[in-house]
């Protein structure tokens, strides 16, 4: 039996002692990890945005290699509705801080990670303090307004960024302000309209996506962190998964650009600005409350269409969801026409129908109360204006329904 | 000639949900990467075009690739499309 003096000499130039040598054994034997990539991920400190989706693969992954200190905001909690794609969460986290619960998975995962837990919305006021505490920053979030946010932080602050996003059958993954790369901005001075950004509760979304693009993130970190010359880091380039068509395609971007207004030649915009005026839009995915768009006399509340029901009223109930949407549930006695359809000839036709020849009402429906009030608009557009008076559009749609009038109607 | 349009990151939505478009344009050698937008929008296009193009060129948040690279690499909207070119059109996603 050997005295355990000896031993230490077994290792040499590094600190990981054995537990960690077992653990990363298959990783360490890569070519270009070995002993001092190990070491470098253990000394790395990594800020994850979003403990959602793409959140909790990166997570997951960065905390199994063994990266020291993960950080992780998010504002939300963890529903039923986020784990067929948000696998760091289980269904005993219902209502936890996804934070907090992503923390605990990764506690579960590797004992010798430390997290540090943001559960906050990163606003301008709390960014770059948050970011300031870690070397890299992964942006997984879902709105437009925290991209630009975490994009010019990162500027500020000099931090890699590691950027990914996903929509239905789609992903895409870049990293941006990396070896005098581009910047988010440089790529997107000019925010998108509000009217063209599709959230993935109206879009939806699939985990094996969100998955790729995670891991594809989680990857792109740790060739960071390992800093070897040879590594093909993706920065000046785009990755795009088309998940629906089996497609990877890896396209070159513009570099860093002198006019950039936050990491060009001549920046003006040298500290946080708001977001969500610029953007027009929230720090969140959620779309939060409809605004009232059309006339008064064009809106029904689910109360007063509740009573129509009652007293047996004839009307046309028109619901202009997707018919994907449709399919999952619906109204007794509803028609279904897509927004996307609802102008077009044959629709037009039906409507006329209704309120010319059969002088129905006819009540536009759909989940949130939104796309129903583009809807009254597009058909007033198109049908005769003595028959406006016909057409209104439910506030609320079916979400005020299951909540206001019948709990039992399925929410998805 | 010939020019190939793709369209990605729900784009497609707008032109008949198809992704891949072929484009011929029998009485010319060469359009103006401008014009070719412009044609997209007159004639493939099946609604809202404000959502594709806005003062006359794409829409914030579209990226537009010349044969898998940024427009940008190229001289963006005054590029000379050419008989084989493969022209994309991407539009950010933001969720996650
Ligand atoms: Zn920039």
């Amino acid at each position: 039996m050997q005295d355990s003096s000896n031993i230490a000499s077994y290792t040499q130039n590094h600190s990981l002692d054995n537990k960690e040598i077992e653990r990363y054994g298959r990783q360490l034997i890569t070519p270009d990890i070995g002993v001092q990539g190990q070491m470098l991920l253990k000394a790395a400190k990594v800020l994850i945005v979003g403990a959602g989706g793409l959140g909790c693969p990166v997570a997951l992954y960065l905390a199994a290699a063994g990266v020291g200190m993960l950080g992780i905001v998010d504002y939300d909690t963890v529903e039923i509705g986020n784990l067929h794609r948000q696998i760091g969460h289980r269904e005993s986290s219902t209502g936890v801080p996804k934070c907090e619960s992503l923390a605990a998975q990764i506690k579960e995962l590797n004992s010798l990670v430390e997290t540090k837990t943001f559960n906050t919305v990163f606003t301008s006021d709390t960014a770059i303090d948050i970011i300031k505490q870690f070397d890299i920053v992964v942006d997984a979030s879902d709105n437009v307004a925290t991209r630009y946010l975490v994009s010019d932080a990162c500027v500020l602050t000099k931090k890699p960024l590691v950027s990914g996003s996903a929509l239905k059958w789609e992903g895409q993954v870049t990293v941006y302000n990396y070896n005098n790369g581009p910047c988010y901005r440089c790529l997107f001075p000019v925010p998108p309209p509000a009217e063209t950004v599709t959230r993935c509760s109206d879009g939806g979304v699939l985990g094996p996506i969100v998955g790729v693009i995670g891991s594809l993130q989680a990857l792109e970190t740790i060739k960071i962190i390992n800093n070897n010359p040879q590594n093909g880091v993706l920065s000046g380039r785009l990755m795009i998964y088309d998940g629906l068509a089996a497609v990877f395609r890896t396209v070159r971007i513009r570099s860093k650009q002198a006019s950039c207004q936050v990491c060009g030649d001549n920046p003006t915009i040298t500290q946080l600005i708001d977001y969500t005026q610029f953007c027009r839009s929230n720090y969140s995915e959620s779309a939060g409350k409809v605004e009232d768009r059309v006339e008064k006399e064009k809106i029904l509340t689910v109360d007063q269409y509740n009573d129509i029901l009652k007293s047996s009223t004839k009307h046309i109930l028109l619901d202009v969801r997707p018919k994907n949407q449709f399919e999952i549930c619906s109204l007794p006695n509803s028609f279904n026409i897509p927004i996307e359809d609802i102008d077009k000839e044959d629709s037009i036709e039906k409507i006329n129908v209704w309120v010319k020849d059969d002088q129905l009402p006819v009540y536009l429906l759909c989940r949130r109360g939104n796309k129903s009030q583009d809807a009254v608009e597009s058909i007033c557009k198109k049908i005769d204006s003595k028959f406006h008076s016909q057409l209104k559009h439910i506030k609320d749609g079916l979400l005020g329904w299951a909540e206001s009038i019948d709990p039992s109607f399925p929410i998805y | 000639m010939k020019v190939t349009v793709e369209l990605s990151g729900g784009l497609e939505l707008l032109f008949d949900k198809k992704k891949t478009h072929t484009l011929e344009f029998a009485d010319k050698d060469e359009i103006p990467l401008r014009d070719l937008i412009l044609y997209m929008r007159d004639n493939l296009l099946k609604e809202r075009a404000e959502l594709f193009v806005v003062d006359n060129t794409v829409r914030p948040g579209i990226l537009v690739l010349i044969n898998d690279a940024d427009w940008e690499l190229y001289d963006g909207i005054e590029y000379i499309v050419k008989n084989g070119d493969t022209i994309i059109f991407i539009s950010t996603l933001h969720g996650g």
